[in-house]
C-alpha cells in the first residue's frame, strides 16, 4: 500500500517489531536502556522549565530520535571525537556529560559549560571528544573532517563522528566537505537523520532522491541504510561503519530513517506535519520498541527497567534544583576570552 | 643574513616554521605538485611530503573548515588562498566558526588564512581584493598585512606561533618588487605593534602593505615642498596598536588614512573614528582618509590606476590639510 501522506512515511521503515541482531551483553543493553531513558527525561524537564520561562532562548528536542545519538555515540571507542549537533543530546550523555551542565546551559547560568556565553548544546570538551557546533548546518562535515585528517597526520587511530540532517545536507558545506574526507581518505563518518523536515519544509522540497544515502554514493563514499528507531540496528551499523573508518576505509555514511516527533523548536507546534504521521511514528517510538524488546528476550524484568527510571529521576530532581539555585554570570565576563592568550614561558 | 623579495621571505618563514615543528602543515589548492600560483611554495612537497603540503579540491570553505578541525585537534594549519578573493568563499568558516570558537567554549583554534591580496596587476574584480574591511570587525580573528621583507618574514613566522586564528595578507604586488634582508636569528616581528617609517613633523600618514610605499613615496615629494610627513607602518590591523596611531597624531595634529579598499566602511574609517575620538583635541584638521573609489576593481590599467591612491593624491590631501 502506498500512500503520500508526507514526506517519509511510516512504511519506509520496515514495520518489524523485532530488533536488529545484536550481540551486545545483557548489561549493555540496559546501559543502553539508561541513556534512552536519560535523554528523554532530560528533555522532558527542559520543557517543562521552558514553560516556566526559565530555559532562555530556544529548546530543540531529539524525541523520537533518541537511538540515533545513543546507538551510534555508543559504539566510540575511548579517544574517538564526536560532533554533536542540536539534537543530538544523547550522544553527549553517552560522551559523559552531565545533565547538570545541560540544565545550566540551556538557562544561561554563570556556571554552565560555556559561562553563559552559549546556549543550548553549543559546547564541547576534547577531554571527553566533543566539539562544539555552530547553528550553521552542514559546517561540521568539513570541521569534522578537520579532525579525522588531524588524527591521521598524528597517527592516533581515532574517528571523528559527526551528524546531519536531511535538510543540512542541502549546504555547500555538507557536499564539500564530504567530498574533501573522500579524496584525502579521512576517518570520518558522518550519520544523516532522515527526519522528515527541515523545520516546516519537508525532504522532497530538500531533494529530489529518496535517500540520502544517493549523496554519498556520489563521493564514493560507502553508505548504509538502516532503522533510526531500533538503537540495536543503529550501534551494529555504527560499529561496522566505525571499524572500517579506523582501519583505512575513508569515510563512512550512515542513514537513518526516523521521524521528528515535535516541532522544529519548543515554540514550533508543527502544524505543517499531518497528525497521522505523529500517530503511525508513535507507534515505532525507539524507547518504547527498546523496552519491548528488553522485556520480551526476557533481558530484563519490568521492575528493574521501573527501579532505573525512579533513579533517574532522583538525580533529575536533584540538578534541576541545583542549576535553578546557580547564579547567573557576571556581566563583565561578556568581554573575557575573545583570544586565547599565550602564556610567556608556559605551555598554551 | 641574504638578500630576499618580499615573496621569498614569507616561503623562507613559512619553511622555518615548518623544520621547526612538525604540527605546522599546509593545506591550499595547487600548493603541491605546482608549488602554488606564486610559486610561494615550490619545493615544499619535496621538503615535507604530501602530508604536510596537502593539495585539496576547489573547496575553501571546505579545507578551511578542515583546517579549523585539525587546529581543534592540535595541528597548527596554514591555509592557502590561491588569491585572496576567494575567502569569500570560507567567510562562515572563518568569522562564525574560527572566530568564536575559543569566546563560545574556550577551546584555541591556532590557525593561518594566508593569501595573494591586492590590486595595481590588473587582476580585476576576483583577483585584487583588500578583504580587510570585511573581517576586522568579526571579533576573535588577528588580521596581519606587513609592508617590506623583514616585516612578512618576521610576522609570518609570528602568525604560525600564534594560538588564534590569524588572516595574513601578502600584497601580490610586493611578491617580487620589494627586497631585504631576513635574519632567521633575530627576534620575531610582534603581532600587534605598528612601526614607525618615517619621523615628521608636519602630518602623519597612517598605512599599510602596498600603500605603505606610497606614503613614503609622497612623504619623498612632500619633503621637497617642505613638509615633513611621518609615516606610520600598522603592520598588524587586528589588534591595532592604538597607542601608535594616536602618539603619531597627537605629534603631528594633522592624520591622513591611507588604504587601499573601497572608502565606504574601509578599515581606514575605523582608525580615523578612533583617531577622531581619542585625540580630537590634538587635531589640527579634520582626519582625512585616501583609499579607493566606491567601485569593485576595474581592469584596465587608467580604471584601475583611476581606481587607486596613488602618491599624487596623497600630496594633495597633505598640501590642503597642512594649509588648512
Amino acid at each position: 500500500m502506498t500512500r503520500k501522506l508526507g514526506p517519509l512515511h511510516p512504511e519506509d521503515v520496515p514495520a518489524v517489531e523485532s530488533l536488529a541482531k545484536s550481540t551486545l551483553p545483557r548489561e549493555r543493553q540496559l546501559e543502553l536502556y539508561r541513556y534512552l531513558k536519560l535523554n528523554r527525561l532530560v528533555e522532558d524537564r527542559l520543557t517543562n522549565l521552558y514553560r516556566q520561562g526559565k530555559v532562555v532562548g530556544g529548546l530543540y528536542s531529539s524525541r523520537g530520535q533518541e537511538a540515533i545519538s545513543v546507538g551510534s555515540a555508543y559504539a566510540l571507542e575511548p579517544g574517538d571525537v564526536v560532533g554533536p549537533l542540536i539534537r543530538n543530546l544523547g550522544s553527549m550523555l553517552v560522551r559523559g556529560v552531565s545533565p547538570r551542565e545541560v540544565f545550566m546551559q540551556y538557562m544561561a547560568r554563570g556556571g554552565s559549560p560555556t559561562g553563559g556565553k552559549d546556549c543550548n548544546l553549543h559546547f564541547g570538551d576534547l577531554a571527553r571528544g566533543l566539539v562544539s557546533p555552530i547553528s550553521m548546518l552542514g559546517a561540521l562535515i568539513p570541521v569534522m573532517a578537520g579532525i579525522a585528517l588531524a588524527s591521521k597526520l598524528q597517527r592516533k587511530g581515532l574517528i571523528a563522528l559527526t551528524y546531519i540532517g536531511d535538510g543540512g545536507t542541502s549546504t555547500g558545506d555538507f557536499h564539500e566537505g564530504m567530498n574533501l574526507a573522500a579524496v584525502l581518505g579521512l576517518p570520518l563518518v558522518v550519520v544523516a537523520e532522515h527526519n522528515g523536515y527541515a523545520y516546516s519544509t519537508p525532504t522532497s522540497r530538500q531533494m529530489k532522491i529518496k535517500d540520502l544515502a544517493q549523496r554519498a554514493a556520489a563521493y564514493g563514499i560507502p553508505a548504509r541504510i538502516v532503522d533510526g528507531n531500533d538503537v540495536l540496528a543503529v550501534y551494529e551499523a555504527s560499529r561496522a561503519l566505525f571499524s572500517a573508518a579506523r582501519s583505512g576505509g575513508g569515510p563512512q555514511f550512515l542513514e537513518v530513517k526516523t521521524f521528528r516527533m515535535k516541532g522544529h523548536a519548543e515554540h514550533d507546534d508543527a502544524g505543517y506535519v499531518p497528525r497521522e504521521l505523529f500517530e503511525e511514528w508513535k507507534k515505532k517510538d525507539p524507547i518504547d520498541r527498546f523496552e519491548r524488546h528488553l522485556l520480551g528476550s526476557s533481558l530484563a524484568a519490568r521492575e528493574e527497567l521501573d527501579a532505573i527510571v525512579a533513579l533517574l529521576q532522583k538525580e533529575l530532581d536533584a540538578e534541576v534544583d541545583f542549576a535553578l539555585a546557580s547564579p547567573m554570570p557576571p556581566p563583565e565576563r561578556a568581554l573575557e576570552g575573545v583570544y586565547h592568550e599565550r602564556v610567556e614561558g608556559g605551555v598554551a | 643574513m641574504s638578500e630576499v623579495t618580499f615573496l621569498e621571505a614569507i616561503a623562507q618563514g613559512l619553511r622555518d616554521e615548518m623544520r621547526a615543528d612538525p604540527t605546522v602543515f599546509m593545506i591550499g589548492e595547487d600548493i603541491g605538485t605546482y608549488g602554488g600560483a606564486f610559486r610561494l611554495t615550490a619545493g615544499f612537497l619535496d621538503e615535507f611530503g604530501p602530508e604536510r603540503v596537502i593539495d585539496t579540491p576547489i573547496s575553501e570553505s571546505g579545507f578551511v573548515g578542515a583546517a579549523i578541525g585539525a587546529a581543534i585537534a592540535g595541528m597548527r594549519p596554514v591555509v592557502e588562498f590561491q588569491f585572496i578573493d576567494f575567502i569569500a568563499n570560507a567567510f562562515d568558516m572563518i568569522v562564525n566558526f574560527a572566530g568564536t570558537n575559543h569566546y563560545r567554549w574556550g577551546q584555541k583554534v591556532p590557525l593561518v588564512l594566508r593569501g595573494p591580496s591586492g590590486g595595481r596587476v590588473s587582476g580585476s574584480a576576483f583577483h585584487s581584493a583588500n578583504p580587510e574591511a570585511y573581517f576586522n570587525r568579526a571579533p576573535g580573528l588577528k588580521i596581519v598585512y606587513p609592508a617590506t621583507v623583514e616585516d612578512a618574514y618576521g610576522l609570518i613566522r609570528s602568525a604560525v606561533r600564534d594560538e588564534n586564528p590569524v588572516l595574513f595578507f601578502e600584497h601580490k604586488y610586493l611578491y617580487r618588487r620589494i627586497k631585504g634582508t631576513i635574519d632567521p636569528q633575530a627576534a620575531l616581528v610582534q603581532i600587534g605593534k605598528a612601526r614607525l617609517a618615517r619621523e615628521g613633523r608636519d602630518l602623519s600618514i597612517v598605512s599599510y602593505a602596498a600603500m605603505l610605499h606610497v606614503a613614503l613615496e609622497a612623504a619623498e615629494n612632500l619633503a621637497a615642498e617642505g613638509i615633513e610627513a611621518e609615516v606610520l607602518d600598522l603592520r598588524t590591523l587586528r589588534p591595532l596598536d592604538e597607542e601608535a596611531v594616536l602618539a603619531t597624531a597627537r605629534k603631528t595634529g594633522k592624520v591622513i588614512v591611507l588604504t587601499e579598499e573601497p572608502l565606504t566602511g574601509s578599515f581606514a574609517g575605523e582608525v580615523a573614528a578612533r583617531v577622531s575620538e581619542k585625540a580630537f583635541w590634538h587635531l589640527d584638521a579634520p582626519v582625512a582618509r585616501v583609499c579607493c573609489i566606491d567601485t569593485p576593481v576595474p581592469y584596465s590599467p587608467p580604471l584601475e590606476d583611476f581606481y587607486l591612491p596613488n602618491a599624487d593624491k596623497v600630496v594633495v590631501r597633505a598640501r590642503e590639510l597642512v594649509r588648512a
